[in-house]
C-alpha cells in the first residue's frame, strides 16, 4: 500500500452511524461486502456475496445491495461524526461481510482513520492468511472476533467453513502487542447453545494471551426477511432467540470457564 | 470543581399516595375567584387599575375557600377540587361561557363543570363584557391583522384570551426577607417620592398596591396557619396532628418573614409560585433554579444537623406533586396547541454561577431524583450542560430521561450565555440564566419575556405565493405575482421572504396591540413586587417595569420549508424536470392523495342519494364510477397518476436531517427568512422581538389547516416540529439529525429552539449505553445546538395506549417543551408523537 490509498476502491454495502455495540464508544460502521462463511444464522445475508445484488423486500423498493466507493469517500462520512468520537471515545468499525476478504480496501480505510485520529476496530472472523491480518494491525486497535465454536466439523456443517486457521489466527492476533482483541460468540442454540460448548469456546479464550473480554451476542432473527427478498431459503426459520434466563445461565458457563469479563450483547 | 452528593434516595410512602389523590377525578372548574374578582372590582370602578388590581387580589386572598389536602407537608390550594382550575374573566370569558356543555367532554384537556358553577359565572360574566383584555387587544389591531388572524397565519391566542405569565421571580428574595421585607422597601421607596415629581401619581399608587398585594399574602398564608391549626385539633393520628401543628408553625411565619429553615423555605417557595398563578391566568411560571436558591437553607439545615436528606427529599417531591395541582382551563383550539394540561413551569438544574464556576449540588441530583418519584409532567425539569458539567450529573439526567417521561431537557450553556449576552445581558447575568416555560431562556426577576408570543407557521406564507397572496378569495398577503411566471428561484425565493416580512409585520401589530390591552386592563402589582425595576421605576411588568423587556414569536416548520423550496429549486429551475404550474397544480389537488376506503364510501353514498333524489338513474356501474372519483378526490385518475409521479420525483430530491451539508446551511438560511427580519421590532415595553424556533404541540393543530407543501406533505397533516425533520425523513440515524439541527444558527433563535429525538428503550440500557447516550447530547452541544429533549418508549407502548387508555393513565411522554400525560392528548397529537422517527440499535 503506498500513499494513493486513499483512493483505493472496495465494496461496501452500508455505513451504519450511533452504532452502540460495536466496539467502545459511539461508532460508524462500515459494512464491507463479501465473506468466506456462510453461517446458517447470519443477519446480513447481503453481504456475504461480494457480487453487487438486489434485494426485494416485502413493501418496499427493490434495493440494490453494493456499491463501489474510495477510502477517501468512506472517510468523509465517517469523519462527520468525529465529535461524538472524541466525547465517546468511538470511532470507526469495520464489519461485514468480512473485511480481511478486502485486505487493500479494509487496511486503507484503517490507516485514513489512524491518520486522521479516529480510533479504528473491526468485526471478523479471522479467516484469511495470517500475512492477510497482518496488513491490518498496524492501523488497529481492536479486534472484534468470533470464536464460534471449538468443534471443526460443526464449526464446518454451520459455517461452511472449519475453525482451525480461525483458531490459530486468533492466538497470533492475541499474541501481537498492538491490538486489544475481544473475543465474540453468536449464541445459536441448535449449533453452539450448550453451556458445555460456550465453556469450551471460554477456555480457549482464557489460553489467548492479552485477552480481557468475552461478549455473548444472542441469536436473532431480524435479518430473515432479507433471506427471501434474496431468493434464498432460510434455515434457520422457527428458531427462536433464546431466553433472558438461558443467556444469564451460558454467561455463568463462561465466567467460570475463562475467568474473564463477560457480558452479554456488544 | 463542585462536590455533591450522588446518592440514591428511596422515596417515602407518602409520595405516591398524594399522587393517587390527585389523580383519581377529572379536574374541575370552580367559580369562587371569579366571583370575588368581580365583586372587588365592582367596588373599585373609580380607582386607578393598579389599585383595583391590588385590591381584588386582596379580596381573593382573604376570601377564596382555602382546603389542605390529605398528607400534605407543604399546603395551599387554589381550589377544593385536586387539580382544579380558577376562571379570569378579565382576559376573556365568552369562549368559556360558549363551551359550558362541551368542555368536560372535548378531546384535548376536558374539565367537568357543575350546573352550579355554569349558573354562576354566567351571573359574573355579565359584568365582564367590554372590560376584558382580548376586547380592547382586538380594538388595537389593523384590520389587515384580524384578517391574517382569521385565516390562520399565525396566531397570538394565547396571550389574547389569557396573562401572559413566563417568568420567573425574585423567589431568593421572598425566602431571604419575606414579605414584609418587601413591604419594607416599597415603604422606603415612597418615602424617596417628592409630590412635585413627574412620575408621582403613577409611581405611588403602584406602591401602594405593592404593598396591599404583598401584605394579601402573608394574609393568605396566615389563614392555612389557622386551617392547620383547627385541623390539629381535630386529628386522632398523633403522627398527623404534629405534622399539622409543623404547617400551621411554618405558615404563621412564612411568607411574611425570611425562612429560618429548608423546610420554611419550601412552604414560602410554594406560596410564592402558587399565588402568582392566582393573581394572573398567564401559564410558564417557572421555578427557575430551585437548586440554587433553596441550596443554602439546605445547607445550613443539614450542617447543623436539623435535618435528613431523606427528609428534604420528601419535602421536594412535596413540591414536585403540588406543582400538578395547579391547573388552567384553556379555550378548545388552545387546549390542542398547549395539550395535556400543563403549566410549563420550568425547573432547570445544574450550570454555572455569575463567576462561571459548576455549582451542580445536592439539590440538582435530588431535583432529579425528586421527577423520578413522582413521574408527573410538572415542573417541566431542565438541565444545564456546559464543558464543565460533572459526568455523574449528566449520568443521573440521563437515568431520568430512560424512565420515558421525556425528562429533563438538556440546555447548552455555551450557546444560551453569548445568545443572551447578544441581547444586551451582562456576562454576569447570562450565566445564571434559567428557562421559561418550553425552551426560552432569560436572567430570572429581571425580564419580562413575553416568550410565547405567537405560533407562526412558516407554511403559510409558501402558500401565500403560490396563490397570488390570496387565502381562498381573500387577498391576506401581498400580490407578488403569478408564480408560474417566475424565472429564477431567487423571484421565486424572494417572493416567499416578501409574503414572510408582511405576514411577521401583521404578526407584530397583532403582539404589540394585546400587549397595550394588559398594560390598562391587567397590570400586576404582586407579580410586580418580585421583578426588578418595577418598584424603582413604580411601573407594573406590563407596563414595562422590567429591567429586560422582550417579545418572542416562536416559528415552526423550518424543514418543510426547507424541503420545499429546496425541492422548488432542484425540480423546477435547477433540472427543469418539472414546470411551476404542473408542481401548482399538483399541490392544489393534494398530490392526487385518496381517501380513506370508509371515507370515500361515505361520499359515494351521499353522492348516489343526491343523484336519486334528483331522478337520475343510479345503477351499479354508476356507483362504481361515482366511488373511484370520490376515492381520488375528485381527480381524475391519469392526473392522479401524474401527481403521484411527482410526489416520487420530490422524495428522490435529499431531505433536511441527514447530515448533507449543502441541503443543511440552505436551512439555516430558511429559518433566517423568519429569525432575521423579526429582530427589527420593538414591543410597547421598550423591549425588542426576538425569534424562538419551536412548536408547544400547535404544529399539529396548525398543521391542519395547512394545505400540501412542495415537499410532498400532504394537506392538513402535522408541520414538522421546531427545528428537527420532518417526521420519518431523518434515515441516518440520531448523530446525523443532529449534525444537521446543529447547522442551523441557534445563537439567533434567542428565544429558544426545540429539537426533538425519539430513542427505542434498547439504545439506553446498561451504563456504557447510556454514557454513549451522554456523549451524544455533548456531541451536540459541541456543535452550537442549544436544546434537547427525548422520548425513549416504545412504539408498540403508545399503540397500545391510544387502543386501552384505561390503562396508561400516568404514561407521560415528552410533547414539545413539556411532558404531558399521553391519554390527555388529541389523537392527532398522539399520532404525531409516535410517527417521529424513533432512534433505535
Amino acid at each position: 500500500m503506498n500513499d494513493n490509498f486513499w483512493e483505493q476502491t472496495g465494496r461496501i454495502f452500508d455505513i451504519q452511524k450511533y452504532s452502540i455495540h460495536d466496539g467502545p464508544g459511539i461508532r460508524t460502521i462500515a459494512f464491507l461486502k463479501g465473506c468466506p462463511l456462510r453461517c446458517q444464522w447470519c443477519c446480513n445475508p447481503e453481504s456475504q456475496e461480494y457480487a453487487i445484488q438486489t434485494m426485494r423486500l416485502k413493501d418496499r423498493k427493490p434495493k440494490i445491495v453494493g456499491q463501489d466507493v474510495t477510502v477517501r469517500e468512506v472517510m468523509e462520512e465517517v469523519e462527520k461524526d468525529r465529535v461524538y468520537y472524541r466525547r465517546s471515545g468511538g470511532g470507526l468499525t469495520l464489519s461485514g461481510g468480512e473485511c480481511l476478504m478486502q485486505p487493500d480496501f479494509a487496511a486503507g480505510l484503517l490507516r485514513a482513520a489512524k491518520e486522521t485520529g479516529i480510533n479504528t476496530a473491526i468485526e471478523s472472523t479471522g479467516f484469511a492468511p495470517f500475512e492477510t491480518i497482518q496488513k491490518l494491525l498496524p492501523y488497529l486497535d481492536y479486534y472484534l472476533m468470533d470464536i464460534k465454536h471449538t468443534d471443526s466439523a460443526k464449526h464446518k456443517q454451520y459455517t461452511g467453513q472449519p475453525n482451525e486457521r480461525i483458531l490459530e489466527n486468533a492466538f497470533r492476533i492475541a499474541s501481537s502487542s498492538s491490538v486489544e482483541l475481544i473475543i465474540r460468540v453468536p449464541v445459536v442454540a441448535p449449533f453452539n447453545g450448550t453451556e458445555a460448548e460456550i465453556a469450551s469456546i471460554a477456555r480457549f479464550a482464557k489460553t489467548l494471551p492479552g485477552v480481557r473480554k468475552i461478549h455473548l451476542l444472542p441469536y436473532h432473527r431480524l435479518g430473515q426477511d432479507k433471506y427471501e427478498g434474496l431468493d434464498r431459503p432460510y434455515l434457520m426459520s422457527g428458531l427462536e432467540p433464546p431466553t433472558r434466563e438461558t443467556m444469564l445461565k451460558l454467561l455463568k458457563a463462561a465466567e467460570e470457564a475463562s475467568g474473564l469479563y463477560c457480558q452479554i450483547g456488544g | 470543581m463542585s462536590t455533591f452528593y450522588n446518592g440514591y434516595i428511596a422515596k417515602t410512602e407518602r409520595i405516591p399516595r398524594l399522587v393517587e389523590h390527585l389523580f383519581a377525578k377529572m379536574p374541575e372548574i370552580e367559580a369562587d375567584r371569579a366571583v370575588l374578582l368581580t365583586e372587588s372590582y365592582k367596588q373599585t370602578e373609580a380607582e386607578p387599575m393598579i389599585m383595583r388590581r391590588a385590591k381584588a387580589f386582596d379580596h381573593i386572598c382573604r376570601n377564596i375557600p382555602i382546603i389542605i389536602r390529605p398528607e400534605e407537608l407543604i399546603v395551599g390550594s387554589a381550589t377544593q377540587a385536586p387539580r382544579g382550575c380558577q376562571v379570569f374573566p378579565e382576559y376573556s370569558f365568552a369562549w368559556l361561557e360558549s363551551e359550558f356543555d362541551t368542555v368536560a367532554t372535548r378531546e384535548a384537556d376536558p374539565f367537568y363543570i357543575s350546573e352550579d358553577t355554569k349558573k354562576t359565572l354566567h351571573e359574573v360574566y355579565k359584568y365582564w363584557k367590554g372590560r376584558t383584555t382580548s376586547e380592547l387587544a382586538t380594538e388595537y389591531m389593523a384590520p389587515e391583522t384580524l384578517c391574517a388572524i382569521e385565516h390562520n397565519m399565525f396566531t397570538p391566542g394565547n396571550y389574547f384570551y389569557n396573562g401572559v405569565g413566563h417568568i420567573t421571580v425574585k423567589y431568593g428574595e421572598v425566602l431571604a426577607i419575606g414579605y414584609e421585607g418587601i413591604i419594607r422597601k416599597a415603604a422606603e421607596e415612597l418615602t424617596t417620592l417628592s409630590v412635585g415629581d413627574a412620575d408621582y401619581a403613577k409611581k405611588h399608587i403602584f406602591l401602594e398596591a405593592v404593598i396591599i398585594s404583598c401584605n394579601a399574602a402573608i394574609i393568605y398564608a396566615r389563614r392555612y396557619a389557622e386551617l392547620a391549626r383547627s385541623e390539629a385539633e381535630r386529628c386522632g393520628d398523633p403522627v398527623r396532628r404534629q405534622e399539622l401543628l409543623k404547617i400551621a408553625e411554618n405558615c404563621e411565619h412564612v411568607p411574611a418573614k425570611g425562612a429560618s429553615s429548608f423546610y420554611e423555605a419550601c412552604q414560602s417557595f410554594w406560596f410564592v409560585q402558587m399565588l402568582i398563578q392566582m393573581e394572573g391566568s398567564g401559564h410558564s411560571i417557572s421555578p427557575g433554579r430551585f437548586d440554587q436558591y433553596m441550596f443554602p437553607y439546605y445547607k445550613a439545615d443539614l450542617d447543623a444537623g436539623r435535618i435528613t436528606r431523606e427528609f428534604a427529599q420528601e419535602l421536594m417531591d412535596c413540591i414536585w406533586v403540588k406543582l400538578n395541582d395547579l391547573n388552567k382551563v384553556r379555550d378548545e383550539v388552545s387546549a390542542k396547541g398547549f395539550a395535556g394540561y400543563s403549566l410549563f413551569q420550568n425547573l432547570i438544574a445544574g450550570g454555572q454561577n455569575a463567576e462561571g464556576e459548576d455549582v451542580t449540588n445536592d439539590l440538582s441530583i435530588m431535583s432529579i431524583q425528586a421527577s423520578m418519584h413522582v413521574m408527573l409532567p410538572q415542573p417541566s425539569f431542565s438541565v444545564r450542560v456546559w464543558n464543565k458539567s460533572p459526568h455523574e450529573f449528566l449520568m443521573r439526567a440521563a437515568e431520568l430521561t430512560r424512565t420515558g417521561i421525556g425528562l429533563p431537557a438538556y440546555y447548552n450553556d455555551e450557546v444560551i450565555i453569548p445568545s443572551l449576552m447578544s441581547r444586551g445581558l451582562s456576562l454576569q447575568e447570562a450565566r445564571e440564566y434559567n428557562i421559561i416555560g418550553c425552551v426560552e431562556p432569560q436572567i430570572s426577576g429581571k425580564t419580562d419575556g413575553w416568550h410565547d408570543a405567537a405560533f407562526y407557521n412558516m407554511c403559510r406564507p409558501l402558500e401565500l405565493v403560490f396563490h397570488n397572496g390570496k387565502d381562498g378569495d381573500v387577498q391576506v398577503g401581498l400580490d407578488t405575482g403569478n408564480v408560474e411566471d417566475m424565472k429564477t428561484f431567487d423571484e421565486f425565493y424572494d417572493a416567499y421572504k416578501k409574503q414572510t416580512e408582511y405576514m411577521i409585520s401583521l404578526l407584530v401589530n397583532a403582539d404589540n396591540a394585546i400587549d397595550v390591552a394588559h398594560a390598562e386592563r391587567c397590570p400586576l402589582p404582586y407579580l410586580s413586587s418580585m421583578v426588578d425595576d418595577c418598584m424603582k421605576r413604580g411601573k407594573s411588568v406590563q407596563e414595562g417595569g422590567a429591567v429586560y423587556n422582550f417579545t418572542g414569536p416562536q416559528g415552526f416548520g423550518i424543514a418543510n420549508m426547507t424541503d420545499s423550496l429546496y425541492a422548488i429549486k432542484t425540480l423546477v429551475f435547477d433540472e427543469k424536470k418539472v414546470t411551476m404550474a404542473a408542481y401548482k397544480e399538483a399541490i392544489d389537488h393534494n398530490f392526487g392523495k385518496q381517501l380513506e376506503d370508509e371515507e370515500a364510501a361515505r361520499v359515494t353514498e351521499a353522492l348516489a342519494r343526491q343523484l336519486k333524489e334528483s331522478g337520475a338513474p343510479v345503477n351499479e356501474e354508476k356507483i362504481r364510477a361515482i366511488y373511484q372519483l370520490a376515492k381520488n378526490g375528485g381527480v381524475p385518475e391519469e392526473k392522479r397518476v401524474q401527481y403521484e409521479a411527482l410526489r416520487a420525483l420530490i422524495e428522490e430530491v435529499p431531505k433536511y436531517g441527514n447530515d448533507i451539508e449543502e441541503v443543511d446551511l440552505f436551512a439555516r438560511d430558511v429559518a433566517y427568512t423568519y429569525t432575521k427580519p423579526i429582530e427589527k421590532y420593538r414591543n410597547p415595553r421598550g423591549g425588542q422581538f426576538q425569534a424562538g424556533l419551536y412548536p408547544v404541540s400547535a404544529n399539529v393543530l396548525l398543521g391542519q389547516q395547512t394545505g400540501a407543501t412542495p415537499d410532498g406533505r400532504y394537506a392538513w397533516t402535522p408541520v414538522a416540529d421546531g427545528v428537527g425533520p420532518a417526521s420519518g425523513r431523518d434515515t441516518h440515524g440520531p448523530t446525523a439529525t443532529a449534525n444537521s439541527v446543529a447547522r442551523l444558527d441557534h445563537y439567533i433563535a434567542s428565544n429558544g429552539t426545540l429539537f426533538n429525538q425519539k430513542y427505542h428503550p434498547s439504545a439506553l440500557e446498561g451504563e456504557e449505553s447510556l454514557a454513549k447516550f451522554v456523549a451524544m447530547i455533548r456531541g451536540y452541544f459541541d456543535q452550537k445546538g442549544s436544546h434537547m429533549q427525548f422520548n425513549v418508549v416504545r412504539r408498540e407502548t403508545l399503540l397500545d395506549a391510544q387502543a386501552h387508555p384505561e390503562k396508561y393513565k400516568t404514561l407521560v411522554v415528552r410533547v414539545a417543551g413539556y411532558s404531558a400525560l399521553f391519554t390527555t392528548l388529541s389523537r392527532a397529537l398522539q399520532n404525531d408523537i409516535i410517527n417521529r422517527t424513533e432512534q433505535g440499535y
